[in-house]
């Protein structure tokens, strides 16, 4: 070892003590020491905030729904009862308008959902899925009241006139069925609402679901490929058993976004507190169109109070259906760091 | 798997087999035309509601529309040049007091608190938050701004809407700080660089493009929001400059026109919807577009 090193270690010695400069070495310069503190003390700012948000909307829908709570009690959610007159408040007619539209919504849009994810990721050309694909989010950018006007001026006529009359004239000496195609044809209901709600839901589920199906490990597709399986039976028994989490989250992330959607609803629900009859023509309310017709005029009082317990109810309803659908979806994206 | 006919097994058996395996192929067409019918279905929708958009708003639109103010019913003139300017207002200061909080928290999420429980409750509410319903939104803002001042105001609004710009962003932002490969961020602390520079400087600069995207996306969302304005900033038939008074949207405005039974605000009710989704689907074409480019 020794042999290798220089006879003298530092041959420059003597030049670099010449030009190093005598004294204390220059003293580490920081730019602004307090910045580094400063900006992680905003930093945990930003994200407590956001944690004291929920809780402020949690907390300031109860204080402002407590003369409500305190009069009604859990009664109000089975209390078909709303007279503002003698302030007798009851929110079943919303709630029900509300799981039913969204219910409908679902019916619909989860098997067109399912249906372009698998085009999205099994069959279309690879030129096509990108195109196509923004073409579905473009679907979900375009404003809820676009939907409302479009739905009630254009959709709602139609639909009377080609879905709603034939599906009257059809079921109407059928027992039981006709109760649910009663009322006048009018385009204005909860079958309207539930369908335009399962337009704008469409993209969310499938945007979802087209991205837990490209979860799947190319290996274990192309193994069933190669044992002479169809696409259909690809995605069948390979693909949707392996993203079921994931799928079953991406409806709720559409339900969530159905119960909570407010102006495409008011426009077509009518805004009629019934529950007399179970008919899907009959004009009835919801959760958000209530709130979105009564709140601004509501006087301060039980009534207000009313309003905003349903609000409290559909926060949590949409709470509990979005952490679900979040916790599915986190439970695919861990399996996938196993499994795979 | 389709066996060959041996003597062993009878012309049965290949017969079976033949019919299953024609049945598997009649089961994969249909499934297959049926994906093809739900994708044609999804864009019909689409095409259909872009098209009404478009005939029955560009037959409203003209000059005074951007001239002139919200008419009474039955006016023979008016436009919505009050209703557009109350919107771009709102809009615009809602994005420039939510983005700060927003860009914030996402890099708390994406450089601090990756695996704290502060960052996993931080990421998991703003996921919920992301999705909540928006009318919610405007009536936590009523509680605590709207009745305590006694009024509705556009500063009621701007702040409804600024809740909504929010989990937008952090969630833009954080999902682009996590693309920054680590070896940069190690580059610039052996450099000796502070952690807030390189947050600053170097992760942030680089995920620049994804982070304009994220608030292209938040402006597009807000733009068309209705429901949080409903009980905050109100509306106005007037034009007004001051953001302590209730001041018009173009989406309020909309909603008002169209349920009512007057040719001439429906009209113009149309040409504003025709504006909205304008303008709402250049933003996320443009914001595609500026994300494409970058990565």
């Amino acid at each position: 070892m020794a042999a290798t090193l220089p006879a003298t270690p530092y041959p420059d010695r003597d030049k670099m003590a010449r030009v190093s400069p005598k004294g204390e070495p220059p003293a580490r310069r920081t730019v602004a020491p307090w910045a580094d503190g400063l900006f992680s003390v905003l930093a945990h700012g930003a994200a407590w905030l956001t944690l004291a948000l929920l809780a402020g909307i949690i907390l300031s829908l109860v204080v402002g729904a407590w003369p409500a709570i305190k009069e009604f009690g859990l009664g109000f959610l089975w209390s078909t009862e709303w007279d503002p007159v003698q302030e007798k408040f009851g929110g079943l007619v919303m709630i029900y308008g509300t799981l039913m539209t969204s219910f409908i919504a679902l019916l619909i849009a989860v098997p067109v959902s399912f249906g372009i994810a698998l085009f999205l990721t099994e069959l279309s050309p690879g030129w096509l899925k990108r195109p196509l694909g923004t073409a579905i989010e473009l679907l979900a950018a375009v404003p809820s009241i676009v939907y409302g006007m479009w739905g009630l001026l254009v959709f709602g006529p139609i639909l009377a006139t080609y879905v709603q009359a034939p599906l009257q004239s059809a079921f109407g000496g059928v027992p039981y069925l006709n109760t649910l195609f009663t009322g006048p044809p009018v385009g204005i209901g909860i079958l309207s609402a539930g369908i335009i709600l399962a337009i704008m839901v469409i993209p969310f589920i499938a945007a979802t679901m087209r991205d837990v199906f490209e979860v799947t490990p190319p290996l274990l597709k192309e193994s069933a490929y190669g044992l002479g399986a169809t696409t259909w039976e690809v995605v069948s028994t390979v693909v949707l058993p392996y993203t079921k989490a994931g799928v079953v989250g991406g409806i709720m992330l559409g339900l969530g976004r159905a119960l909570g959607e407010t102006m495409a609803v008011t426009f077509v629900i009518g805004n009629f507190n019934q529950l007399d009859s179970f008919s899907l023509f009959e004009a009835a309310n919801s959760i958000t169109s209530a709130l979105a017709n009564e709140f601004a005029e509501a006087g301060a009082g039980l009534h207000q109070a009313s309003l905003i317990y349903l609000g409290l109810v559909l926060f949590f309803i949409t709470f509990v259906v979005l952490a679900l659908s979040k916790l599915l979806l986190a439970q695919l994206r861990k399996g996938e760091g196993t499994s795979s | 798997m389709s066996a060959l006919p041996t003597s062993s097994v009878g012309p049965a058996f290949d017969r079976g087999k033949l019919a299953m395996h024609n049945r598997r192929k009649r089961m994969n067409v249909v499934a297959l035309t049926l994906s093809l019918a739900a994708m044609s279905f999804g864009l019909f929708w689409l095409i259909w509601i872009l098209i009404e958009t478009v005939r029955l708003g560009v037959g409203g639109l003209n000059l005074s529309i951007f001239t002139d103010m919200t008419p009474p019913p039955q006016a023979e003139v008016g436009g919505l040049a009050n209703a557009i300017f109350g919107s771009a207002m709102m809009v615009s200061l809602a994005t420039l007091l939510g983005t700060p909080i927003g860009v914030l928290a996402g890099v708390y999420l994406g450089e601090y608190g990756q695996k704290t429980w502060l960052g996993s409750a931080t990421r998991f509410i703003n996921d919920i938050l992301l999705s909540a319903p928006s009318i919610v939104i405007g009536l936590f803002i009523y509680a605590v701004v709207v009745a305590p001042f006694r009024g509705f105001s556009a500063y009621a609004g701007i702040l409804a809407l600024a809740l909504i710009v929010i989990p937008v962003v952090i969630r833009t932002t954080e999902s682009m700080l996590l693309l920054i490969p680590n070896g940069l961020r190690e580059a610039a602390y052996a450099l000796g660089t502070p952690k807030w520079k390189v947050i600053l400087s170097v992760t942030l600069k680089a995920a620049r493009a994804g982070v304009i995207t994220g608030i292209l996306l938040a402006l597009a969302r807000i733009a068309g929001e209705t429901a949080p304005l409903l009980f905050t900033a109100l509306s106005n038939q007037f034009w007004t400059t001051d953001l302590s008074a209730p001041m018009a949207s173009l989406p309020v405005t909309i909603f008002k026109f169209a349920m009512s039974p007057y040719e001439n605000w429906q009209k113009l009710a149309w040409a504003g919807v025709f504006l909205i989704t304008l303008g709402v689907l250049l933003l996320n074409i443009l914001a595609r577009v500026l994300f494409k480019n970058k990565h």
